[in-house]
């Protein structure tokens, strides 16, 4: 497919603005402008239509294909929330209202918004404070961890490490580096962070070990109360890792059972859309002892049930986003909260579960689980039996393309051989899964009998497998390159 | 159950078919001692009463207000087809495109994408996006560090105060010197700039339109930064880089900018685009998702996430960053706005707003005992010296429903009396008309 500067007719216009009534070399130097116009497209409206009109149709996306992409909880993103984050009274408010003194009284709504989500999210975890201000997963991390490296210094600590075991996910070792923590990788047994090799990796050096629970193979960590212990023992921090929050909503909060720092990930456990890759939202939730250290501002609540942002916090860590953190996101995911309610959430996660340990319990016949017992919201099954006929998991997750699904995720976690992880989330229906199980079956059973008819898969997406070496190597990263 | 679409009669196959005798059972590995202490939140909305609750909510909220604020980001018009285009599911509902033959639609949008800001910055190579400008501008200095193995940051004062205290934050526990060349008056002090730079000097960072409103030729300050090895860095507002002499063309070496401005509501302050762009040498060194055009085995082409041993999911650790989520829907809205809009439509934006904007300088520095803070070419925004306090004035202007601009006594030790004023294209001759009375009113 052309691109649109392929597409280009010069003279053409868009949509076109009202002519300035002086040209900008009226009040500027000639030297101070740019000698030539940008070489943007000069298309018309319609030819932007029909050109990304058409690109629509080369995607995947939750409203047209299955995703069951573990780790990533890629559920229905329901319409009502864009209407909400649509409302005028939010977009056309201008994040510096909120810091003239005189016009507090203009964003009301939006801080009750950020105030009563805050207080929410602290009853869905059982933190003591959280701030929206994180703009993503990673972000809420380095959020996180940098509150960590505060308290610390704060109370006289010297801690240079972080411990992060090697289920993972990638951004948590990036993120502690960032932090300029040194990273302590620890291995897991039988897919769970072992507390023996914890304990010898504990010393009075560590900062914090991050993780989450359900672990990355979907598995509800069996020593979590001796991991918190130990590594309280050493003054080091619990960080939990939001990414896998859609097991055990209800059922479990962070902070009853001592994790110390949570990020969540809106774009995953409530519901945002994932947009292609963002934007997200990654708050983060603190026990009472790290409170001091959020981002500022912070929203409070006066005695006369007026909001206000305050930024009189000494021990802060500063500022980690230009104003108040992805809004619209946490305007959305707000939404989602009110509608689910207590009931409604607790059944995300239970309904989560069984959609899981259903797929799981289908597949247990026709391809290997490693750990094949009752999982949380999400399992791994390896294609390692398939890989010696030549089969691998990224020709099972082409093949899945093929048959209308998006594939899940694959050689993810690590510790796995052959990875491929299901996440298949609440939203699915039983015929949904039924469906997916049944093709994957069907190409798992093709493994056996003609492997090489999958190793070219997919055949029916606009494109085949891509060369990446070559992409690589060419480094075509514009239409100029 | 909201979006779970389970039968009672499904619910209990499924639970036959898993082994268990109820979902409860399916939590069996969460011992009784870990179980909440407390999950008091309300009952259920129906989708009216929760629209209901959020309607309220924003009518909470005062926006029907003349406003000159910007400071970075501006209540530009978005053409109706970005809305349009950016709620189709296809786009909004995808995942990051790993699964390349699946998500050819939104790997082409934003290689698209990175072409227009690429042209329009006039630089070599863009990423897919950061979270906003100040990270973006983050991310940058943290290239010239790895570029240059030095840790000696030189930021002009003159840079947006909401960056510098961003950046501040983010550099606390990486060893790095921070250092901040006083402005001259409202423009950049280039000669301190240049005497700023030493052989432990990574990243020079300025931009342009500075906070307040001056532009500048930042060419001859490049061209020294070079001299000294140093990286050099310029944030830009890409409206009026439709018009003004590009960061490429000044030698930046990196250039970044708050893609709000691009086809983004304000909403408050977010989400943004964090836009970053460098020269080809520095590409191995830029953080975040990077498309690249291919072939696939038929020879068709096609497009993949490329270059991804610099990203944390394969290097983990040593990454050149953490990010992993970006602000893809945000490139694909400022995308879909460079299109429509063009080069020519771009340009008359960014020329109505710095007209509009000459245009209330010229009516608030007729007033008595006003002033404009530098006698420097500004574009769509200036910062005006009052004979009182700016944030007495504002804060009278706006309980009458206009609020004339940002008080920069806050983030500016002095500035007590400093007004920064911003137009765009929406802002009418009229409305700088009130402004100026009203203004003209409370001195």
């Amino acid at each position: 497919m052309r691109t649109i500067f392929a597409k280009s007719v010069p003279g053409r216009a868009g949509t076109l603005p009202d002519a300035p009534a002086a040209p900008a070399a009226a009040h500027l130097p000639q030297d101070l402008l740019r000698p030539a116009a940008p070489r943007l497209p000069e298309v018309s409206e319609l030819d932007v239509m029909r050109h990304v009109s058409e690109l629509s149709r080369r995607n995947f996306g939750v409203d047209t294909n299955f995703y069951p992409l573990g780790s990533c909880t890629m559920k229905y993103n329901p319409r009502f929330m864009e209407y909400v984050a649509s409302l005028d009274g939010f977009t056309k408010l201008h994040p510096l209202m909120a810091q003239l003194r005189g016009a507090g009284h203009f964003t009301q709504g939006a801080l009750e918004v950020l105030y009563e989500t805050e207080r929410l999210l602290c009853e869905i975890t059982g933190m003591a404070a959280f701030t929206l201000h994180p703009m993503a997963g990673a972000h809420g991390e380095l959020t996180g961890v940098m509150c960590i490296a505060a308290y610390h210094r704060d109370k006289g600590n010297h801690k240079t490490k972080v411990i992060c075991p090697d289920s993972a996910h990638g951004t948590n070792p990036a993120t502690a580096a960032l932090a300029g923590y040194d990273v302590v990788n620890i291995a897991s047994v039988d897919g769970m962070i072992d507390p023996e090799h914890l304990e010898n990796a504990l010393d009075d050096d560590v900062a914090a070990v991050m993780m989450t629970c359900p672990n990355t193979l979907g598995l509800f960590e069996h020593h979590l109360d001796r991991i918190v212990a130990l590594t309280h023992a050493k003054d080091a921090l619990l960080y939990y890792d939001g990414a896998n929050l859609n097991a055990i909503l209800g059922k479990m909060r962070v902070g009853d059972v001592g994790f110390d720092v949570v990020h969540l990930n809106l774009h995953k456990t409530f519901a945002t859309p994932h947009g292609a890759g963002g934007p997200g939202a990654g708050p983060v939730g603190v026990a009472e002892r790290l409170a001091p250290f959020l981002p500022i501002s912070r929203v409070v609540k006066l005695k006369d049930g007026r909001f206000f942002l305050d930024y009189d916090y000494p021990k802060s860590i500063g500022y980690m986003a230009p104003f108040y953190g992805n809004f619209g996101v946490v305007l959305k995911a707000y939404a989602y909260i009110l509608r689910q309610g207590r009931e409604g959430l607790t059944r995300v996660s239970e309904y989560a579960v069984l959609n899981a340990n259903y797929m799981r319990k289908r597949l247990e016949s026709h391809v290997e689980i490693p750990y094949d017992r009752i999982c949380m919201h999400e399992f791994v099954a390896s294609a390692v039996a398939q890989a010696k006929r030549g089969v691998k998991a990224l020709d099972v997750a082409k093949a899945l393309l093929d048959k209308g699904h998006h594939a899940p995720t694959v050689y993810f976690p690590l510790i796995v051989k052959e990875c491929l992880m299901f996440e298949p989330t609440e939203t699915e229906s039983r015929e949904t899964l039924d469906r997916f199980v049944d093709d994957l079956i069907d190409i798992l059973t093709l493994a056996e009998s003609d492997p090489a008819a999958l190793q070219h898969a997919p055949h029916t997406t606009p494109v085949g497998r891509l060369d990446e070496t070559k992409a690589a190597r060419d480094m075509i990263l514009t239409d100029d390159a | 159950m909201p979006y779970i679409p389970h039968t009672p009669e499904q619910t209990q196959e499924m639970l036959k078919v898993v082994g268990v005798a109820s979902l409860e059972a399916l939590f069996q590995d969460i011992p009784a001692s870990m179980r909440p202490r407390s999950f008091n939140l309300p009952d259920g909305m129906s989708e009216h009463a929760v629209c209901a609750r959020l309607e309220e909510l924003a009518r909470a909220n005062k926006t029907d207000v003349i406003s000159f604020l910007g400071g970075g980001f501006y209540d530009h018009h978005i053409p109706a087809i970005v809305d349009a285009l950016s709620s189709r599911g296809e786009f909004l509902t995808a995942y990051t495109p790993y699964q390349a033959e699946a998500s050819q639609g939104s790997l082409q949008a934003i290689f698209e994408y990175q072409t227009a800001v690429c042209r329009l910055l006039d630089m070599d190579c863009a990423n897919a996006s950061v979270y906003d400008g100040g990270s973006a501008l983050f991310e940058a200095c943290m290239m010239a560090v790895r570029a240059t193995k030095r840790s000696r940051l030189v930021v002009d004062e003159c840079l947006s105060p909401i960056y510098r205290t961003m950046l501040a934050t983010y550099t606390t526990n990486l060893q790095l010197e921070l250092v901040t060349v006083p402005h001259g008056g409202g423009v950049s002090n280039v000669q301190a700039l240049v005497d700023a730079m030493d052989d432990r000097t990574a990243a020079m960072v300025v931009q342009n339109p500075t906070f307040f409103g001056t532009i500048h030729d930042y060419t001859a300050l490049f061209a020294q930064a070079k001299a000294k090895g140093v990286v050099s860095v310029l944030a830009a507002y890409p409206v009026l880089q439709s018009i003004l002499k590009t960061p490429g063309q000044m030698g930046a070496d990196v250039a970044v900018a708050e893609g709000q401005s691009l086809g983004l509501p304000l909403s408050f302050g977010g989400p943004y685009l964090g836009i970053m762009t460098c020269s080809r040498d520095l590409v191995r060194q830029m953080p975040g998702r990077i498309v690249g055009r291919t072939v696939d085995h038929q020879g068709r082409t096609g497009y993949v996430l490329t270059l991804q041993a610099r990203e944390q999911h394969i290097r983990r650790a040593k990454a050149t960053s953490n990010i992993c989520s970006n602000q893809a829907l945000c490139a694909f809205r400022a995308y879909v706005t460079l299109c429509v809009l063009g080069p020519q439509g771009l340009a008359r934006m960014a020329e109505d707003a710095v007209d509009k904007a000459h245009y209330a300088a010229t009516r608030l520095a007729a007033l008595p005992g006003v002033r404009l803070l530098a006698d420097a070419p500004f574009g769509n925004e200036f910062a005006v010296v009052l004979p009182k306090n700016a944030h007495e004035v504002v804060d009278k202007c706006a309980s009458r429903g206009l609020v004339p601009g940002f008080p920069l006594g806050g983030y500016y030790a002095g500035m007590e009396h400093v007004l920064l004023v911003a137009c765009t294209e929406k802002t009418s001759r009229e409305q700088i008309g009130h402004l100026a009375e009203m203004v003209g009113g409370m001195l």
